[in-house]
């Protein structure tokens, strides 16, 4: 098996966030998600604490590690200044590259967030913009959404944006040359090699699951609605 | 208890710079409240007479991506580092930056700089790599409601409509409402710390408002990043919101300000999708308790016209604050757009 508590103590997150914890349950008091989901923070952090490695490998198959809402209020009430949701980060990206997110329901869920927020970022330079936040996928918007978004182009201009046009100010074009510098620091950093690990395992799973090829898309919106 | 939370504050009372800011824009203020970043450097340039700059060739900070965990620490620490080569080839030394999403990053990369220096040089040389760029760290980084809050006076002075209520006198009662990556993460990056944020508070009493303190003041809005981004965890942002929305009620506030966008956002549209589901309204008028940016309130106190600076916008009417105020308005736009839409 694979040493993942070796992995995860080489992570600066681990390092600067988990400091021999005294298990107090504070943690899992102020944690929003503890309240909506059968989640405790506290857990996870004896669990990683412990070293089990197998201990540790179920947790990176587990629908657990993404419960959390990365609010970070665990960090503010930590006796020991632990901070059990980036505690969470570093499991997740662990949990990631060696693709075992696909295991749980939750983690599989993670191929649908590259194919937004990661095109978002790589293909216009926003992580998100109105013209991808599409009412039909965001009722909780509302009408006055939908009116703004049918009308995007009209309605920014007229409070003084400068949209999807090439200098400075609100919602401005990013020019080519500058997505080609966060492509660069993507690739350089192993940001591309993240998002090409997801796609990779998330291609196996659905074939394990019984997609054929063809019906990817499918399975992405089906992995959204478990 | 008063001598502690005196010598609690004292620690955690940030310096702000007063002039010379290099402005990070956010994705969320743009998307939603595209007046707000507007009206923000107008007021600078126009009102205080500040230097702030707005860079054409800054990007996101990934920073949904990576708290969503599609971006990795050494992609976004990267990144942040090309916004400080920006600032370094401009001539600036004191970043003002809009989300709170990025301004817990940015602390959280300058704090992993700070006690692992391997890790900075690491950076250095992947921007190197990747763009040929350089940079220098900030001298001070402040979120933009740092700024407010340090010319909060200056702007009183300039004040067309306090935060009072028009007829009866009375101070408006306000509810602050902080982004948790504003200060629980690094208490000390925030005015007041977490457990006393003083950023909103500081701005609602120097203009005339009285603050609600309310059972759950300091709980997440519950944007929660990738339960929000999946629809079917979105319920999670939800009970959040709802939980902060029940406990407040009872104060009747006038309005809700913000200084995270994601917070603004999400406070006004889930108290919309309460109303549509369960048919419930927590103000007495209009459909629900208005929530502004704090850029927004900064502008109406201003005398700035609502519709030029976005509140339509809202999906929860803000005009029974505007009218508490006795701010003057064009009622008609507002009337018919609201028909149009079919808003109650």
């Amino acid at each position: 098996m694979e040493d993942y508590f070796k992995i995860l103590s080489e992570d600066v997150r681990i390092k600067d966030n988990l400091t021999a914890c005294i298990n107090c349950g504070v943690c899992t008091a102020i944690c929003p998600a503890a309240e909506y989901y059968e989640y405790e923070p506290r857990t996870i952090v004896v669990t990683v604490q412990s070293g089990d490695n197998q201990k540790i490998k179920e947790l990176l198959e587990s629908d657990t590690i993404w419960y959390c809402g990365q609010c970070m209020s665990c960090k503010t009430r930590c006796p020991r200044q632990n901070c059990p949701g980036m505690i969470i980060s570093a499991l997740r990206y662990l949990s990631q590259k060696t693709g075992l997110f696909v295991k749980s329901k939750k983690g599989r869920q993670q191929i649908y967030i590259k194919n937004s927020v990661g095109k978002n970022i790589l293909e216009i330079g926003y992580c998100m913009h109105p013209s991808r936040i599409n009412p039909d996928e965001h009722p909780e918007q509302g009408p006055v959404w939908e009116w703004i978004y049918q009308n995007r182009e009209e309605f920014y201009a007229s409070l003084g944006a400068n949209y999807e046009k090439d200098g400075a100010g609100t919602l401005r074009k990013i020019p080519n040359g500058v997505l080609d510098e966060i492509k660069s620091i993507f690739e350089v950093t192993g940001g591309i090699e993240l998002l090409e690990n997801i796609e990779k395992y998330s291609r196996i799973k659905a074939q394990e699951l019984g997609y054929k090829n063809g019906e990817f898309d499918k399975y992405i919106n089906d992995v959204i609605e478990e | 208890m008063e001598n502690y939370t005196k010598i609690k504050w004292s620690d955690y009372n940030k310096e702000i710079p007063d002039d010379h800011y290099f402005y990070l824009r956010s994705c969320i203020r743009q998307t939603f409240f595209p007046g707000s970043e507007n009206v923000f450097i107008d007021i600078l340039r126009n009102i205080l007479k500040k230097d702030i700059y707005d860079e054409a060739k800054q990007t996101t900070c990934t920073g949904i991506g990576y708290h969503s965990d599609i971006v990795t620490l050494d992609t976004i620490q990267t990144v942040i580092a090309r916004q400080f080569a920006l600032m370094t080839e401009k001539g600036y030394e004191n970043v003002v930056i809009s989300c709170v999403t990025s301004f817990g990053i940015y602390n959280e990369t300058m704090h992993i700089w700070q006690h692992h220096p391997e890790q900075e040089e690491k950076i250095r040389e992947y921007l190197r790599k990747a763009t040929g760029r350089e940079f220098k760290k900030p001298v001070s980084m402040s979120h933009s409601s740092d700024v407010i809050y340090k010319f909060r006076d200056e702007i009183a002075k300039r004040m067309k409509y306090p935060l009072v209520d028009k007829k009866t006198g009375e101070p408006l009662k306000i509810v602050d409402h902080i982004g948790c990556h504003y200060a629980k993460i690094f208490p000390e990056t925030g005015i007041g710390g977490a457990e006393f944020p003083k950023v909103l508070t500081g701005i609602i009493k120097s203009w005339g408002g009285q603050i609600v303190d309310y059972p759950e003041r300091r709980h997440c809005c519950g944007f929660g990043f990738r339960q929000y981004i999946i629809k079917g965890s979105r319920g999670y942002s939800l009970t959040n919101s709802k939980k902060k929305f029940d406990s407040m009620e009872p104060y009747e506030p006038d309005a809700i300000v913000c200084n995270c966008p994601g917070c603004a956002m999400f406070m006004d549209k889930w108290q919309y999708v309460i109303y549509e589901t369960q048919g419930k309204k927590y103000s007495k008028t209009g459909n629900g308790i208005p929530v502004l940016t704090y850029e927004e309130l900064a502008a109406l106190v201003l005398g700035y016209d609502p519709w030029k600076i976005g509140l339509q916008m809202h999906q929860v009417d803000v005009t029974p604050l505007l009218d508490k105020m006795g701010i003057e308005y064009d009622k008609e736009y507002y009337i018919e757009q609201r028909k149009k839409l079919a808003i109650v």
